[in-house]
C-alpha cells in the first residue's frame, strides 16, 4: 500500500518558515523544536514485513516534541491492544496475520456528509503529517512516537457536523476471526471511545496511519487510530471503522469496564491517582532497568495546548 | 546410603538448584545472557519475581494435600526449602519494587520514604503483598530448627501463617491488574483447591487417598 500524494507539495515548497510559524500562534510554545530532522533509522531491516509501505509526501509538523523516539521495535513490540489479548507481547505474537486492507471507515450522526470509505479514499482529502508525541499509558509507562497522521480537526470540518453533534465516538473493528482477543470477553466489543467536539477539533488530535514514516503497524491500530497525546492511552482508539458525530456522551470501553477507575476524559494528570496507583511518575520504556521514573506531566506536557479545554471543570470529579 | 541420607546429599541439592533456576534466568535475562526482559525490564523483573513468589507458596501449601492423596511422606523432608525459596522470590520482587520502582537505587532515602510509606499504607494491593512479605520474614526467621524447638507450640501457631501469604498473594495479584483477575483467577482456583482438600481431610481425619505406606523416591 502507498499513500501517494501529488509530488507539488513537497514540505519544502508549502510556505516559508516564518509564514509556518505565524500560522499557528499557539505555537509559540518554547519546548518545540524547529526544523527537527526526522529520527528515522534504517529500519526496513528490522522487521521484515511486505506490509510495511513507506508514506509519501509526509510533512513535519511544529507539534513534534524534540525528545528522542522510542525504537521501531519498542513501539510495536510492548502494546496494549486487547484484540489481541490482554499481554503486553500479545499483539506482536497474534497480529502477524492481520492484514487490515481492504478497510472501510464509515461516517454518520449529526453531519451533512456521510457514507462509508475505503480507507485511501477516506484519507485522501488531508496531509499527511508526522507528529512526533509523548504517549502515556494509564499504567505508568510511556513513549516517544513518531506517528504520521491527519488533523482530526480537519477530517471533523470535511464532514460538517450539525450544531447537534456535540462529541464525536469512535467504534473499532470487531472481528473475532482475525483478532484473537476479541474470542474473550476481555471488554465489550466493539471498543469504542469518545472526545468532546472541543478536543476533537483540538490541533493536537489526529487520526494516524503510521509510525515512522511507514504506514500503521497492525500492533499499533492498523491502518488507522486516534491519537490523543494529553490522554491517557485507552482513549486513542485502535483500527477505528466508524466515526460517529453525537449529541450525547459516547460510551467508552474503559469507562464502561470500571467507571470509578478510567472516566470519560481521562486527562494524564500527575495530581489524581488512579484508585489503586498513583500518576505521578512513569517509566520511560527503552530506558534499561537502571533508569529512574520520570514525573509525569499535566496533561501530558501539552497543557499549553489543551489546558483551556477544562476551565473550570473539576479534574478530580471528571477524571 | 539411606533414604534419608540419599534426600538430603543428592535430591535437596538437585531441587535447590531447580527452585534457583528462576531466578538466575531474571539476572542472565537483565543482563542480556540467555535472554531478555523486553521493553519494560523494571516491570518485567517485578512480574517474574512475583509470580515466582506465588508460585512457590502454592507449591509449599500443595506438599501436606499431596503427600495425604499420595502416601509420599518424604514430601515434607521439601516443604522448608520450598517455603524459604516463597521468601526469596517474594524478597526479590519487594526489592525491585523498592530500589528500581521507588528509586531508592537512585536517590536519597529521605526523598523517597514519604512515598514509599503513602503507597504501603494507601494503595491496598501494596499493602497487602507488605503484609505478605513480613508474615514471610516472620517465618523466614523461625525457620531453622532450633527455633522449631524454642518455641513449642507457638511455631505451629506462626507457620500457619502459609496460608496468610497463599491468600495475601492471590489478592496482591488480583487487585495490581489494569482489569483483574487476569491470570490472577487461576492461582485463586489452585489456591481454593489446595484449602479444600486441607478441609476436606481435617474432617476426614488423616486418611491417605491411595496409599498408607510411604515410599521412598526413586534414585
Amino acid at each position: 500500500m502507498l499513500i501517494k500524494k501529488p509530488a507539488d507539495i513537497r514540505p519544502s515548497e508549502i510556505t516559508s518558515k516564518d509564514n509556518y510559524l505565524n500560522r499557528r500562534e499557539f505555537m509559540r510554545a518554547g519546548g518545540i523544536a524547529t526544523g527537527l530532522a526526522l529520527a528515522s533509522p534504517a529500519l526496513s531491516a528490522l522487521v521484515p514485513d511486505q506490509r510495511r509501505a513507506r508514506l509519501v509526501g509526509v510533512e513535519k509538523s511544529l507539534f513534534s516534541t524534540n525528545e528522542t523516539p522510542n525504537s521501531y521495535e519498542d513501539i510495536t513490540s510492548y502494546n496494549n491492544y486487547w484484540e489481541f489479548g490482554s499481554g503486553k507481547t500479545d499483539p506482536a505474537m497474534y497480529s502477524g496475520d492481520f492484514d487490515p486492507l481492504p478497510w472501510k471507515v464509515t461516517v454518520e450522526g449529526h453531519c451533512e456528509k456521510t457514507g462509508t470509505f475505503d480507507f485511501d479514499e477516506f484519507i485522501k482529502p488531508f496531509d499527511l503529517e508526522e507528529r512526533i508525541y509523548r504517549l502515556r499509558c494509564v499504567e505508568r509507562w510511556s513513549m516517544v512516537i513518531p506517528w504520521v497522521g491527519i488533523s482530526l480537526a480537519d477530517v471533523v470540518k470535511h464532514y460538517a457536523p450539525t450544531s447537534n453533534a456535540k462529541y464525536v465516538a469512535f467504534e473499532a473493528l470487531h472481528d473475532p476471526t482475525r483478532m484473537l482477543g476479541q474470542r474473550q470477553r476481555l471488554l465489550q466489543w466493539p471498543y469504542r471511545e469518545g472526545l468532546t467536539m472541543a478536543e476533537a477539533v483540538n490541533p493536537l488530535s489526529i487520526l494516524a496511519v503510521g509510525v515512522y514514516g511507514e504506514s500503521m503497524p497492525a500492533t499499533n491500530g492498523a491502518p488507522i487510530r486516534l491519537v490523543v497525546p494529553w490522554k491517557y492511552g485507552f482513549k486513542s482508539i485502535k483500527g477505528i471503522v466508524r466515526i460517529r458525530f453525537v449529541e450525547r456522551m459516547p460510551e467508552a470501553s474503559w469507562n464502561m469496564a470500571q467507571p470509578n477507575e478510567y472516566g470519560f476524559y481521562s486527562n494524564v494528570n500527575p495530581e489524581v491517582d488512579h484508585p489503586r496507583w498513583s500518576q505521578a511518575t512513569e517509566r520511560r520504556i527503552g530506558a534499561n532497568a537502571f533508569t529512574p521514573a520520570i514525573p509525569t506531566q499535566m496533561f501530558n506536557g501539552y497543557a499549553e495546548q489543551v489546558a483551556h479545554l477544562y476551565d473550570g471543570m473539576n479534574l478530580r470529579k471528571d477524571f | 546410603m539411606d533414604t534419608l541420607q540419599q534426600i538430603r546429599l543428592i535430591w535437596k541439592p538437585f531441587v535447590f538448584l531447580l527452585c534457583l533456576a528462576p531466578a538466575v534466568l531474571v539476572v542472565t535475562d537483565l543482563f542480556e545472557i540467555t535472554g531478555a526482559l523486553g521493553a519494560n525490564p523494571v516491570e518485567a523483573m517485578q512480574d517474574r519475581f512475583g509470580t515466582w513468589g506465588i508460585r512457590f507458596i502454592m507449591l509449599t501449601l500443595a506438599v501436606t494435600p499431596l503427600r495425604k492423596l499420595t502416601g509420599w511422606n518424604w514430601l515434607t523432608r521439601f516443604r522448608r526449602m520450598l517455603g524459604l525459596f516463597t521468601f526469596f522470590y517474594v524478597l526479590l520482587h519487594f526489592a525491585v519494587w523498592l530500589m528500581l520502582e521507588q528509586s531508592l537505587y537512585f536517590l536519597p532515602w529521605r526523598q523517597v520514604l514519604p512515598t514509599i510509606i503513602e503507597d504501603i499504607t494507601k494503595r491496598p494491593y501494596i499493602t497487602l503483598g507488605f503484609t505478605a512479605l513480613l508474615v514471610l520474614i516472620a517465618m523466614a526467621i523461625t525457620s531453622t530448627a532450633g527455633m522449631r524447638r524454642r518455641m513449642g507450640p507457638y511455631w505451629q501457631k506462626l507457620h500457619y501463617g502459609a496460608y496468610a501469604v497463599g491468600l495475601l498473594g492471590v489478592w496482591h495479584y488480583w487487585w495490581q491488574v489494569k482489569k483483574g483477575p487476569d491470570d490472577a483467577i487461576y492461582y485463586a482456583a489452585i489456591f481454593a483447591v489446595l484449602m479444600g482438600l486441607r478441609i476436606y481431610y481435617r474432617r476426614k481425619g488423616a486418611q491417605p487417598f491411595f496409599r498408607k505406606r510411604a515410599l521412598p523416591p526413586k534414585a
